[in-house]
């Protein structure tokens, strides 16, 4: 369990990290979201006594980072993956951290053959790919066999194998009943992997809550209807007490109405449909939608254009909010 | 590479001791691993070695072949085969501040403070893992170049050996020299956390200070020049008091390089344990 309580980081004139107050549960995912730049790397620093607090405090199960009798043994973390000395094997680097906690030799080929650096465990880890380094980190953040384990942005830069491999990692390490504490910008891979969600913008906490609620709160319902009269049909919407916005080729994404009632709105004044269909926000709209205005945490129309919003989730994180 | 079994359901979990806590013999044996594990230690030792002995050997074999007119009486032959120690002390400087400072260039110090978070364990680990592997390589560069040195200058009336006086604490403080000059620049390299100017100030302080008080008037330079890290530190390699009477004795000189190194390690580690990582 990692608890924050008014958590605070100041550099200089910038606050990184604003008041952040949060409990992250055993035994589940927690994701750790928000764009670059809004402070999860902050904020996983002071967990780690790396940063020290402006004001507030962070703990580890129940004890300050530094007062951890074994700290590997509690917490493990790959903050970054290129935090290590590239002179050193793979097979040095791991035992040099082991040692320090007092874990034996053995729990180092363990560890390796756990993330598959077995055959490279010899050779200095400058030469290694992006996806092996992470896999070294990883292995390091095992080492201690942690009740909890924190990974910053473990899947950036990685291609979709290594994307599936730490995806799939994530997910065993916590069916094994372990706390996983990771943070990301995007949304989409928290969508598949998280249990409950953290959401920050400019160092502030901005949700708390599961992924469905998540996306419930902060996601506009809307119904997409196809129409050859869809004039007709906006003026019926707006009639009923909905809006809609118009687009190509009769399409009308409408809001504040439910799909049945539109429905019948079109039967009873026989226009034709279609196309009629719900339309979900995805999590990547709901958290672009809340951090662009960072703190606002309230749900609101976007002024959009586009009639297919509901689709585009491969948009990246959003440009407002540094 | 692709498997994704981390482990059985059986497996059993590793446990940490039921007392104590990640101390200090923990944090040395991880220190002592860290400076085996990277080559630029061997070679920056290894040109140690060679350097300290090379420049012993072409001092001594200078006076070896120009032996006439000088006395055995005046001329300390423990000191001329040592003469290396000169570029020495800049060899182990770099290494020294390497020690701390490669942890800051690639990114290591966060790494290892995250695994053993009591700052002061890890300063104080680190500077004895290096203090003891440079005593030993000093100890090996030092009476090398002793022996070599004397070796050189036994044609002539002029050599030395182990049991006059003074001369075996001289080879043995040139070891002890060797490991203040890459204390200090521990120190140095702990307070700047920048590779290059940390050597930078580690050969200012040594070297090019060293240089510069010559330049002062000789009323001043007297006076001021004994302070000198380099420069006191030094007397504890010499075995006769041949010019400039005004310096401090073996062990008093090497007292005042030994002063500024300590001045070097605390506030190197006030600043360890303050500063964010």
């Amino acid at each position: 369990m990692i608890e924050a309580r008014g958590l605070t980081k100041r550099y200089g004139d910038k606050l990184a990290v604003d008041q952040l107050t949060f409990t992250v549960e055993p035994g589940r995912i927690t994701g750790f979201l928000g764009p670059n730049g809004a402070g999860k790397t902050t904020t996983m620093r002071l967990i780690l006594g790396l940063d020290r607090p402006s004001h507030g405090s962070v703990s580890v199960h129940g004890k300050e980072f530094g007062r951890l009798a074994y700290p590997m043994h509690e917490i493990g973390a790959l903050l970054d993956a290129k935090a290590v000395h590239g002179g050193r094997s793979a097979y040095n680097h791991l035992l040099c951290l082991a040692q320090t906690n007092g874990i034996p030799r053995a729990r180092v080929g363990e560890v390796l053959e756990l993330v598959g650096l077995t055959e490279v465990a010899r050779k200095r880890s400058k030469g290694f790919s992006l996806g092996m380094g992470q896999r070294l980190g990883i292995a390091a953040a095992l080492l201690g066999d942690p009740a909890i384990l924190m990974f910053d942005e473990p899947v950036n830069g990685l291609d979709p194998e290594g994307i599936l491999w730490i995806r799939n990692l994530m997910k065993a390490l916590a069916a094994e009943g372990r706390t996983i504490f990771v943070s990301s910008h995007l949304m989409s891979e928290m969508e598949n992997t998280a249990d409950h969600l953290l959401v920050i913008g400019r160092g502030r906490l901005i949700a708390d809550c599961s992924v469905a609620e998540f996306i419930e709160r902060n996601s506009v319902q809307s119904v997409r209807v196809r129409t050859p009269k869809p004039e007709l049909l906006a003026g019926l919407i707006a009639a009923a007490g909905g809006t809609s916005v118009a687009g190509a080729g009769g399409v009308l994404v409408a809001q504040g109405l439910p799909v049945d009632r539109i429905g019948d709105l079109a039967f009873e004044n026989a226009i034709r449909l279609h196309e009629l269909a719900p339309a979900q926000a995805s999590l990547e709209e709901a958290f672009m939608e809340l951090t662009a205005d960072s703190v606002e945490f309230q749900a609101h129309m976007p002024g959009q254009q586009d009639a297919g919003r509901a689709s585009s989730t491969d948009r990246m994180h959003p440009t407002g909010v540094a | 590479m692709t498997t994704t079994q981390i482990a059985p359901a059986a497996r059993q979990r590793l446990l940490p001791p039921e007392t104590g806590r990640a101390g200090f013999a923990d944090a040395l044996r991880s220190e002592f691993t860290k400076i085996r594990s990277t080559r630029s230690t061997y070679w920056t030792l290894l040109a140690l070695i060679v350097v300290c002995i090379g420049i012993g050997a072409l001092a001594s074999a200078g006076t070896a072949a120009h032996p006439n007119g000088i006395s055995k009486a005046s001329f300390d032959a423990t000191q001329q085969s040592l003469a290396g120690l000169y570029v020495g002390q800049l060899v182990i400087a770099v290494l020294g501040a390497l020690t701390i400072t490669s942890e800051y260039s690639t990114g290591m110090i966060r790494t290892s403070l995250a695994v053993q978070p009591r700052r002061g364990v890890v300063f104080a680990a680190k500077a004895v893992v290096f203090a003891v592997v440079t005593l030993i390589t000093g100890l090996i560069a030092s009476f090398g170049s002793f022996f070599v040195g004397q070796a050189i200058l036994s044609g002539s009336h002029l050599s030395a050996t182990l049991g006059e006086p003074n001369v075996l604490r001289a080879v043995i403080g040139g070891a002890l020299f060797l490991t203040a000059c890459g204390m200090l620049a521990y120190g140095l390299g702990a307070i700047l956390r920048h590779t290059a100017a940390a050597i930078s100030a580690a050969i200012g302080l040594l070297f090019v200070l060293t240089v510069l008080v010559q330049f002062l008037p000789s009323s001043w330079q007297d006076s001021v020049d004994k302070w000198m890290p380099a420069l006191a530190g030094s007397q504890i390699w010499t075995t006769k008091v041949t010019s400039g009477a005004h310096q401090f004795p073996a062990w008093g000189g090497f007292a005042v390089l030994a002063g500024w190194a300590v001045v070097a390690l605390i506030a190197g580690l006030v600043l360890f344990r303050t500063r964010d990582a």
